[in-house]
């Protein structure tokens, strides 16, 4: 669907604005019900009984003392599972281990009981007995031929012979011809760059409430991203048929593609299913961490030349990253989104997807690129800055454009990048003096924006208000944003509007709210519901007025004759229409089901402040400023939140967070204390710089903003804090003994 | 194991309840009694979802046991707002979109609304100290501090 | 699991001496923890926080004593015991949130008996002594000699600490607290290092104590920091001493916190750093 006419610009009455969003009271006085706040009449605590190895073979599971507990109504193992679909054959695996555990977390075993202490005890009664196996946790490691061995025979054709069987798949991106570009550079850069794992960090952990009949009917209330997702997975895995699977959204406290996948929800489904009664089950933040999604680790080569005058000649890229225990890290979204910023002539990235004795990856927040941006970003800022050139000029003359053919394949329709880059140049933040020991960074970031499966139903009640029913949970105001595009299209006031999030049962197929897609793909399917609404509610005036429909149009909210030539009628308003509906035709709504294409890429470019203490390796982060393209910014605050979160995320990444393994292969920091996530003493305010270039695959130019905001920032501190200690910073995190570390070997 | 009766007062209301000698205070308001304002994180101190006051004194309620409860003043985010009359935290956070999933939210508005008791003109890094033990991972925090700020400011004009 | 909440020291020792690992309950703050992930499954545990004086801060001898049950946010609303021991207050400030400070004490911090305790090194340097009371009456016992290592303590069997006692903090005198956190706020001492300081009217240093936290299994009292800054001005020169003694006392491990290296380095900078602010106080210049 394509961006309305461009050539007049158009006036927004509500897209714009600030308004409250809808569900703001529920959220501010505790009545919004989050995952762990329903519950059912005599309903059970399910728990889950975790693997203490990194990888065993798991001999021989014994729940009969567990069993004959008084209080425990049912205990499930891999067993009650049969064969599955082999789409969800990984992800049962991970919910529930069967010949082997693979990481320190892994689900073995789970109980449902009376209460929380009797579950607990019950934990205590299964008896596993494990043969433990060699382990590996790095990625590196587990790309050497001698490394343990996860699977055997999932390698793809792709993976030259001879590589350890961990090494699942190779993919390859670019074009052009690199030695013949960097023959022509004056420099090259070649460096090695390091990122742990973080994790998404979701203040709220996985809670689901669960009942299953003998009827085969199930009710899932989950706190996820996607229901719909849930519901078709949880299917498959039970062997049962979508229709009888209803699945509704709680209230999500965070997700940043941590929840587009299942975890608890088979296993408490087939606990409700054995039991007869409805099983609860809410994670720890142990759990969370140990066995929930992190993204990748990543080990990354590059090299890169320029000339002096700043030209970048050829760009390269190796980036090996484990994913955990089961094939499908994010390598090829950061292959893919390496390089594509810049237009350049000889660019290539290569791949890797490794297995490791980890939890398995999920999606985190532009899943893939921020450890590619911080690589090949580090990269250009040390050739701009070895020529004494100013690093936001040379990202201006090597930027993509519209018309510039991608590092990873399509051309560039409009884009922002260069908008973003002039607007910090013209930033008084880049030209604000730096103390002693202060140092600063600037870096741009890359994301695809996605769009996928959606549905809108919106309906006009009888009084003339609007209700809309969307498919995506709302994680961050989404609401208000789809409340404000529908009062845009009808022409009335926001607060005629409500949207709620419709269960399963209720819309046809939703694609998780993944990919930054919910403003862009759930805006536009309400735009057409509420354009087809409109379509109706002209053709009962026409009706009403005996005129012909064509000679109908749409404004503020009341159908009117289209000109002197249709008639001369008062404007009949949408409350007029509704009141009479059941007269002319009866109940008044519009639909939209669509899968959307068109996202339009998104790019942002941030500039940081850091001083960083000599004596200690320590860095403050001073100042923060965020540039960033929106297409068209729905909903102005939520946009500037979307930035200012993505940001943070990054700064947590960049200095302190990350999964800690001990040589035995166990997760040292299963908690907020030694998880280190950005406190609110540890930050300054974040500015935002909003651009609107409109995206041309949305009516009113919207694109996604998620997800791009976490692209920089970790290349950016690593520039800034490169330049304030002197040194240059290639893993991270840059923890105070990394850098204190850095600065005595560099000194 | 018997439980522990315990008789208290929670939002002004004189309350009773039943609970396990080990049962935190988090799990009698959430489990016991229903409030489920009051959110877990981490189960451990270090994420301020479950913040409540217990007279009048800022705690985690998931680090108290709900049989200290005896005899002490509780107050979680369902006593913040005067029936139907938001308290000007609640509303200046709406307002200034200092939210976005909101599963922090009641625990960062008792912790903003205690410090505004104590300091009703606080600087900015006092503010951000004060919440350092309230995690957000959505926001970055920037619109959290300026909706406290200026809460802060509206009270002291109204007062 | 049984709960109690005695009423008087009395009672509180015959229940504690009569049942096998029984928990004293104060502020609470790290003994939930161990609840919650099944680290200690206590038969019984007594809350101390309604036996009389318990929540109190007296003065006496010149000196504080402060009740067992006395959170850290008490003690920085404490105008006297700020003015003495700044350092003292500020240690136990540090100890997590704003939350945890409406619970958390310096006598549950002494008994958690982690090296990383932010408030111990800065009592020992302080002098500070604990009041222990048990079935064989009560004793006192320097705070210094309390851990006996991770989670050890030299308490026996039915004894808890009462209460700390602070001594006098004398003329031209002042202490000082510092560590290293990776955040700047609800971490674990990576490093710490108290000072306190008196000096003699020429503002020489007449006295010194220097001590170390999670730089060893326990609390390091480093007399060599002291040696080196007696009788002598707080120099460049004066300091330097002092960082290399800290450096060389502390005996660290690796862990994910922090390395041998860094924390050898870092207990030095922070000793120059905590001595400096010690200074100041001891001078007036600054509270």
């Amino acid at each position: 669907m394509a961006l309305d006419d461009t050539k007049k610009t158009r006036i927004f009455k509500v897209v714009g604005t600030r308004p409250d969003r809808p569900d703001g009271i529920d959220k501010v006085t505790g009545r919004a019900r989050f995952g762990a706040d329903m519950v059912a009449p005599g309903m059970l605590t399910g728990r889950i009984l975790r693997s203490p190895h990194a990888h065993a073979r798991i001999v021989k599971i014994d729940t009969s003392r567990a069993e004959a507990l008084p209080g425990v109504k049912a205990v499930v193992t891999r067993a009650d599972f049969g064969d599955v679909p082999d789409h969800v054959a990984d992800i049962l695996d991970n919910c529930m281990a069967g010949q082997k555990a693979l990481y320190d977390g892994h689900a073995i075993a789970a109980v449902a009981a009376v209460s929380p202490a009797v579950a607990r005890k019950a934990l205590k009664l299964i008896e596993v007995e494990y043969e433990v196996l060699p382990h590996v946790t790095d990625v590196d490691e587990a790309m050497k031929p001698g490394a343990p061995v996860l699977h055997e025979g999932r390698q793809q054709e792709t993976v030259p012979p001879g590589m350890s069987q961990n090494v699942i798949a190779r993919s390859e991106f670019g074009h052009g011809d690199i030695e013949a570009g960097l023959v022509q550079a004056d420099r090259v850069v070649e460096r090695t760059y390091r990122t742990a794992a973080t994790h998404q960090g979701y203040i709220e952990p996985h809670a689901c409430l669960a009942t299953m009949g003998a009827d085969g009917q199930g009710d899932l209330w989950v706190c996820t991203q996607g229901h719909y997702m849930v519901r078709n997975t949880c299917a498959a895995i039970l062997g049962i048929e979508q229709g009888q699977l209803r699945v509704t959204a709680s209230e999500i406290g965070g997700g940043f593609g941590g929840k587009t996948t299942v975890f608890l929800e088979p296993v408490a489904l087939m606990l409700a299913k054995k039991s007869g009664r409805p099983v609860k089950m809410v994670m720890s933040r142990a759990e969370v961490l140990r066995a929930t999604g992190p993204t990748a680790s990543t080990s990354i080569d590059v090299r890169i030349g320029m000339t002096k005058a700043g030209r970048i000649t050829a760009g390269f890229a190796e980036l090996r990253y484990q994913g955990g225990a089961y094939p499908g890290s994010p390598v090829d979204m950061g292959a893919m989104s390496a390089f594509a910023p810049y237009d350049l002539e000889n660019v290539k990235t290569i791949g890797w997807d490794v297995v490791t004795n980890r939890p398995k990856a999920a999606a985190y927040r532009a899943p893939g690129a921020p450890m590619a941006a911080f690589a090949v970003e580090s990269a250009i800022d040390e050739l701009a800055r070895g020529f004494g050139l100013d690093p936001l000029e040379v990202r201006l003359m090597n930027g993509a454009d519209e018309g510039t053919k991608s590092s990873y394949g399509p051309t560039y329709p409009a884009i922002g990048l260069k908008a973003t880059l002039e607007a910090a140049k013209a930033h008084p933040h880049w030209t604000a003096p730096l103390g002693e020991n202060q140092g600063r960074g600037v870096a741009c970031g890359f994301w695809f924006n996605f769009g996928g499966d959606t549905c809108v139903s919106l309906n006009i009640t009888p009084d003339g208000t609007v209700t809309v029913s969307e498919g995506n949970p709302d994680i961050g105001g989404s609401r208000a944003s789809m409340t404000m595009m529908a009062a845009e299209e009808l022409g009335i006031p926001y607060d005629q509007v409500r949207t709620i999030i419709a269960d399963t049962g209720a819309l046809g197929q939703n694609e998780v709210t993944d990919g930054s897609r919910v403003t862009f793909a759930v805006g536009l399917a309400t735009i057409e519901a509420a354009r087809a609404a409109k379509r109706e509610m002209c053709r009962r005036a026409a009706m009403v007025w005996g005129i012909d429909e064509e000679a109908v149009e749409w404004e503020d909210g009341a159908a009117r004759p289209a000109g002197p030539n249709a008639g001369r009628f008062p404007p009949m308003t949408i409350k007029e229409i509704a009141a009479i509906a059941s007269n002319t035709g009866g109940p008044i709504a519009g639909h939209h089901e669509v899968t959307a294409e068109g996202a339009g890429v998104s790019f942002a470019t941030h500039m940081v402040d850091v001083a960083v203490d000599p004596e200690t390796g320590a860095t403050k982060i001073l100042r923060y400023t965020v540039f960033q393209d929106a297409g068209k910014a729905v909903h102005p605050s939520y946009v500037e939140g979307q930035f200012q979160g993505g940001a943070v995320q990054g700064i947590g990444w960049a200095l302190n967070e990350e999964y800690i393994y001990g040589e035995d292969g166990i997760l040292q920091n299963p908690g907020f204390l030694d998880y280190r996530i950005p406190v609110a003493s540890d930050l300054p305010m974040i500015d935002t710089v909003i651009l609107e270039i409109p995206n041309p695959g949305h009516p009113y130019g919207v694109r996604g903003v998620g997800e791009t905001s976490i692209v920089p920032p970790l290349a950016a501190i690593a520039n800034a804090v490169s330049a304030a200690a002197g040194v240059r910073m290639t893993q991270l995190p840059m923890s105070p003994p990394r850098v204190l570390a850095a600065i005595q070997a560099g000194g | 194991m018997s439980r522990i009766h315990v008789t208290t007062t929670i939002n002004g209301d004189a309350t009773e309840f039943l609970c396990d000698a080990e049962a935190t205070l988090l799990d009698v308001l959430r489990d016991e009694l229903g409030l489920t304002g009051t959110k877990e994180g981490c189960g451990t101190g270090d994420c301020g979802a479950c913040s409540v006051t217990v007279d009048g004194r800022l705690v985690c309620s998931c680090l108290m046991l709900g049989a200290e409860a005896e005899g002490r003043e509780i107050t979680t985010i369902e006593g913040m707002a005067d029936g139907e009359r938001l308290h000007p935290l609640q509303k200046k956070f709406i307002e200034m979109a200092a939210l976005q999933c909101g599963i922090c939210t009641p625990g960062i508005l008792v912790a903003a609304k205690s410090l505004l008791e104590r300091n009703p003109d606080p600087s900015e890094e006092e503010v951000r100290y004060w919440l350092a033990g309230n995690l957000c991972r959505c926001t970055g925090y920037d619109k959290i501090i300026r909706a406290v700020m200026e809460t802060a400011a509206d009270m002291r004009r109204a007062s | 699991m049984r709960f109690e909440a005695p009423r008087d020291v009395e009672e509180a020792v015959k229940v504690l001496a009569g049942q096998q690992g029984a928990h004293v309950l104060a502020g609470g703050t790290d003994l939930l923890v161990k609840l919650r992930s099944e680290m200690i499954e206590p038969e019984l545990v007594i809350d101390i926080k309604r036996i009389a004086g318990m929540r109190d801060i007296t003065a006496e001898e010149g000196g504080w004593r402060i009740g067992a049950a006395v959170c850290g946010a008490e003690l920085g609303e404490h105008e006297g015991l700020r003015a003495d021991w700044p350092g003292v207050v500020e240690a136990a400030g540090l100890i997590g949130s704003t939350q945890v400070q409406g619970r958390a004490t310096l006598a549950g911090n002494l008994c958690n008996a982690s090296p990383a305790a932010d408030s111990v090194p800065a009592m020992v340097a302080a002098g500070a002594v604990a009041r222990i009371v048990g079935p064989q009456g009560t004793r006192d016992l320097p705070v210094l000699d309390v851990p006996q290592g991770p989670g050890r303590t030299a308490l026996e069997r039915g004894e808890f600490i009462a209460s700390i006692w602070l001594p006098p903090r004398g003329e031209r005198a002042g202490d000082a607290y510092l560590r290293f956190i990776p955040r700047t706020e609800m971490d674990i001492a990576v490093v710490g290092c108290a000072v306190s300081l008196s000096l003699d009217e020429a503002g020489r240093v007449s006295g010194a104590r220097v001590a170390l936290g999670a730089v060893g299994p326990k609390v390091i009292l480093v007399e060599a920091a002291a040696e080196a800054l007696k009788h002598r001005a707080l120099d460049a020169g004066a300091l330097d001493d002092l960082a290399a003694a800290c450096s060389k006392a502390a005996t660290p491990i690796d862990d994910k916190r922090g390395t041998v290296a860094f924390r050898k380095h870092v207990a030095g900078v922070l000793a120059r750093r905590a001595a400096g602010i010690a200074e100041a106080r001891a001078k007036g210049e600054t509270a």
